[in-house]
């Protein structure tokens, strides 16, 4: 193959030709001096072939890249303080960005982690008539999805807990009741033994469970033997028939819902359900499907809303037309992230706008820098380079820069991930799945170009502009660099009106009054078993339940530190969002209808006595539960303000009487109280609906221990666990947490986003600070003789303050007025995640304007008081 | 200096240094001074080579794989930059010749059939 010959080796050879033809033109007769004239003569410009030869099957553009390379870093080499903080800044925005994206893009843009995932969606059935929404669906209504020929597969899941018995001691595990096919839907394979058979239709439960890979490996050891062992779910028999492969989560709403443990097979009639569900009962909360290949989604929507409009005209006794029953399929990928998503789209934006506010910084920089360099450029122009030649240059510099600011940027990011991923709060869904894949260096890549072409641009079309002659180059930088730096404070401004108004939703938030007093109450968990085969139940009836809560009410508070004690349904531990689905029950109230599948749903706990004192919880009128409240007497409940004004708007709830239950058949309960509103489902709203049953009165199998006192909550869940294996020895007892710290956790991903956005805020500001302070000290360096001239002349010193100010003062307000503009429109955009402030929010709007006001003030300070100092007789000497 | 005869030179067409520079190399390897001056005496003085456009022109034959180029010794002792024609090289100067040679023939039909007034 042909080599590139080195430029000395093709020197060589002219050299060699022109020492023959010196040596033809002697023997001709000419002198030494002559002869190598003329043949240099002949031979023509050595140079220009020289360079052709070098030119020859090189790739010059690249040759031209490396050569701009190196000059570029000599250049920096020159300028290391300029090139520092360039880099530096780089670093930060890129670093950033690209840590912000590698969430975006685990969480929202890859597909969830099953095969052909773009095909699968949840079914979810709306009431709009009824102004429910995400009602769930009856098991009629999932055998008539499966059968419509619409879906490859529809699949029924339902989570819960479950306690497990037969391991080394009782635990409680997430437990997943799913229809046969569900893995087929999933398109997933356990990684030893098998799924479910996904075409069994027999009633009941299937005798097999699947499990995960996590409990596999926490309680059995990681055993490859244990296909057939059996265990004990809710003292149910089971036998495990397969482990799902590591890694394999299911498609759920919250980190609980992800991560479970065990999945059981019921076709959802048969025992312990109704041989024939009813129509009406829509008690299965969610389903899954997956589209056959190439039907698109609004495709599949019409059929859907074909097969809604049939059956409603099918069963108008179960679907009455002002109830509106309409079915939605949603992208199983917006199910999954359809919370985070707004979120994690602002705090993209708002890095990226510290990434662009840094590159018109640093854009700043390198426009001083190329007025600097005005003699550097003119020499070069003059010498024959041409101006796309320059312009090159220049972008190769900043690139340089960006690239140098990309790769520290990412590296640092390489190095602090983990410690940077445990900052984000653990709800975050597909958290496991944030990487720094080839996706996200890609994009950190790209924006690093992007951001040294945007940075590089401003100086290089500046340079590309400049007549060599033209004294008035200064000038124009000087426009040029305030254009930049009132943009630059206009985005500042929207970034910290965005921070500011997250920051005053938030501590609005915070500060609310929250109806209940958390301080020192600890919250521990069980749950009693709820068996499939009624025969082995031991807690069938609330007669058994019962003496069982007084016993572990009466131990507890035989503890040293305990204060106060009781227990509820773990729906009412406030704030905690394990389970949204077990909190709900049907209200039927005395007199208006007995359709229970009608019925409004309302949240509701049953909790004993003390639960309201314990909580601080005020009562208003009538009155609360006492001990004599129990088993044997007519049923009571307590209800907050909110569910009195929304239930009996003109009428005294107090004796009126509700059933708290699908079936007809259920005893009345008569409202005896009315507790004041508390912030007990969301730190946002506190007058969502409650009512209040008595514990010694309806069962509850989900049970929340409370205790008012002890300090140290590991010890506190180890005594509790005591106390309750002591009387039941099959009980798990677990999640033992301060009730501070379930409000808090309630909270942790909007306090995440903020946290973010608000030191974005003031990355952003601090940028500003530093751009506004550079121009203006350029301005005053430029302009030093002339306000020498002027200190000369007479002028008071005030004058030539109030000159340097007063131009700061233009471009800042400019700025200002672009920014605020521009704040008022993504304010709107952002009104979601806002609370109890509306987005045009004046005291937000002010309080950021004089904020950035005021810190541009005193960016411009700093130089107008070295104009001030000028002495004119050394700036005159300047001249 | 060499005196000019009183019919100036001509200049060489585009792309035919490239074909007389393999056609001069058939007979032996040659450096580039012997290449320009063997045109310049083979054509009796009427084609005259360019010294400085030589050498881009062996670099790119080289380049193409045409004619390959070796350091050696030249008769009278000095260090040149020798060319020999490659197999390569050898086909396509036969190529050249023929297309040269039908080009010559019909651009001398087209002058000829019209005779020259004046």
């Amino acid at each position: 193959m042909f080599r590139r010959r080195p430029d000395a080796d093709f020197a060589a050879e002219i050299e060699s030709h022109l020492a023959f033809e010196i040596e033809r033109l002697q023997d001709e007769g000419l002198g030494a001096d002559e002869a190598r004239a003329a043949a240099h003569r002949a031979f023509g410009n050595v140079m220009l072939r020289r360079e052709q030869c070098y030119e020859r099957g090189r790739w010059m553009w690249w040759e031209r890249i490396v050569h701009d390379a190196r000059y570029a870093v000599r250049t920096w080499r020159n300028a290391p303080g300029l090139a520092l903080v360039s880099v530096l800044t780089i670093a930060l925005g890129i670093g950033a960005t690209t840590a912000i994206f590698s969430v975006v893009d685990a969480t929202l843009l890859h597909p969830l982690p099953y095969p052909r995932a773009e095909a699968l969606v949840s079914i979810v059935d709306d009431l709009p008539g009824a102004g429910s929404y995400d009602v769930g669906l009856s098991q009629p209504e999932w055998l008539d999805l499966q059968q419509s020929g619409i879906f490859e597969n529809v699949a029924l899941a339902w989570f819960d807990e479950n306690n497990l018995t037969g391991a080394s001691r009782p635990a409680q595990v997430r437990l997943m009741s799913v229809t046969p096919n569900y893995f087929a839907v999933l398109g997933v394979a356990p990684q030893i033994g098998r799924g479910f058979p996904a075409d069994d239709r027999s009633p009941g439960y299937l005798l097999e469970v699947v499990i995960s890979d996590g409990l596999w490996k926490r309680d059995f050891g990681a055993d490859p033997h244990v296909l057939g062992r059996s265990i004990r779910l809710d003292t149910d028999l089971y036998r495990i028939v397969g482990v799902m492969p590591p890694g394999f989560h299911a498609p759920g709403r919250t980190l609980e819902e992800r991560d479970v443990d065990v999945w059981a097979a019921t076709n959802f009639y048969g025992p312990p359900l109704s041989y024939q569900p009813p129509r009406r009962v829509r008690n299965i909360p969610g389903a899954i499907a997956r589209l056959p290949p190439g039907l698109s989604d609004s495709a599949a929507q019409h059929q859907i809303d074909a097969l809604v409009a049939n059956l409603r005209r099918q069963y108008p006794d179960d679907y009455p037309s002002r109830s509106a029953w309409a079915v939605r399929l949603v992208p199983l990928q917006n199910t999954v992230v359809g919370d985070v998503r707004p979120s994690l789209i602002l705090m993209l934006c708002a890095v990226g706008l510290v990434l662009v506010i840094g590159c018109v910084n640093i854009a700043n920089l390198l426009l001083a820098r190329a007025s600097a360099r005005r003699r550097e450029f003119a020499i070069r122009e003059a010498i024959g380079a041409g101006r796309g030649r320059l312009l090159r240059q220049l972008l190769t510099e900043s690139v340089c820069l960006s690239t140098v600011g990309g790769a520290v940027g990412v590296v640092v990011l390489f190095l602090g991930r983990a410690w940077l991923v445990r900052l984000v709060p653990t709800s975050l869904p597909r958290l496991r799945d944030v990487t720094l894949n080839w996706n996200v260096l890609l994009f950190a890549a790209a924006i690093t170009l992007l951001s040294g072409l945007i940075f590089g641009l401003a100086p290089a079309v500046d340079a590309g502009r400049r007549d060599l002659r033209s004294g008035s180059a200064p000038y124009r930088h000087a426009r040029t660099r305030s254009l930049l730096v009132a943009a630059e404070i206009a985005l500042s401004l929207v970034l910290m009106v965005a921070a500011g108004l997250l920051l005053r939703s938030f501590v609005d938030l915070l500060n609310a009054r929250l109806g209940f007093d958390p301080t020192a109450v600890t919250t521990v968990r069980t749950r009693l078993p709820y068996p499939n085969d009624t025969s082995i139940d031991k807690y069938p009836t609330i007669g058994r339940e019962a003496p069982f809560l007084r016993e572990v009410l009466r131990q507890l508070r035989a503890l040293p530190d305990v204060n106060a004690a009781a227990i509820g349904s773990s729906s009412a531990i406030p704030l905690d969002h394990a389970h949204r689905d077990m909190n709900v029950m049907p209200l039927l109230v005395e007199g208006r209808g007995t359709d229970a599948a009608q019925a409004p749903i309302v949240d509701g706990s049953a909790v004993t006595p003390e639960y309201f004192s314990l909580l601080g919880m005020a009562l208003l009128r009538g009155r609360l539960f006492t001990d004599l409240d129990a088993e044997a007497t007519p049923a009571v409940a307590v209800v907050n303000e909110a569910m009195a004004r929304a239930f009996w708007p003109d009428a005294d709830p107090i004796g009126a009487r509700v059933k708290l239950s699908a079936s007809a058949a259920a005893a009345w309960t008569t409202i005896v109280g009315i507790v004041g509103d508390a912030r007990t489902e969301t730190l946002a709203h506190s007058d969502v609906p409650q009512i209040y049953a008595s514990a010694y009165q309806k069962t509850a199998k989900h049970l929340a221990i409370f205790l008012r006192g002890p300090a140290d909550t590991a010890e506190t869940g180890d005594r509790v666990r005591e106390i309750v294996q002591r009387i039941d020895p099959t009980l798990p007892v677990f999640g033992a947490q301060p009730l501070p710290d379930t409000i808090e956790a309630s909270v942790a991903g909007r306090r995440f986003a903020i946290q973010i956005v608000a030191v974005f805020g003031l990355t952003a500001l601090l940028l500003c600070a530093l751009g506004i302070y550079g121009v203006m000290s350029y301005a005053v360096a430029a302009q030093a003789q002339e306000i020498g001239v002027r200190l000369a002349l007479g002028a008071p010193r005030r004058h030539i303050l109030a000159a340097v100010m007063g131009r700061g003062l233009a471009l800042t307000t400019a700025g200002t007025i672009a920014g605020l503009l521009f704040a008022g429109i993504v304010a709107r955009l952002m009104a979601a995640l806002l609370y109890g402030i509306r987005p045009l929010d004046p005291l937000t709007f002010t309080a950021v304007t004089i904020v950035l006001l005021g810190v541009a003030l005193l960016a411009c300070f700093m130089p107008a008081r070295r104009a001030m100092r000028i002495d004119p007789t050394t700036a005159l000497r300047c001249e | 200096m060499p005196t000019r005869s009183r019919d100036e030179p001509l200049d060489l067409l585009q792309g035919t240094l490239d074909l007389l520079i393999l056609r001069t190399l058939i007979v032996e390897p040659q450096h580039g001074h012997a290449i320009a001056r063997a045109i310049k005496q083979t054509s009796e003085h009427e084609l005259l080579v360019e010294h400085g456009a030589l050498y881009p022109a062996l670099q790119r034959l080289e380049a193409r794989g045409w004619i390959a180029g070796k350091w050696g010794v030249s008769s009278n002792n000095r260090r040149a930059r020798f060319y020999s024609l490659t197999a390569a090289g050898r086909k396509q100067l036969v190529r050249q010749t023929n297309r040269w040679k039908r080009l010559a023939d019909a651009i001398a039909r087209v002058l000829d059939a019209h005779p020259i007034e004046g």
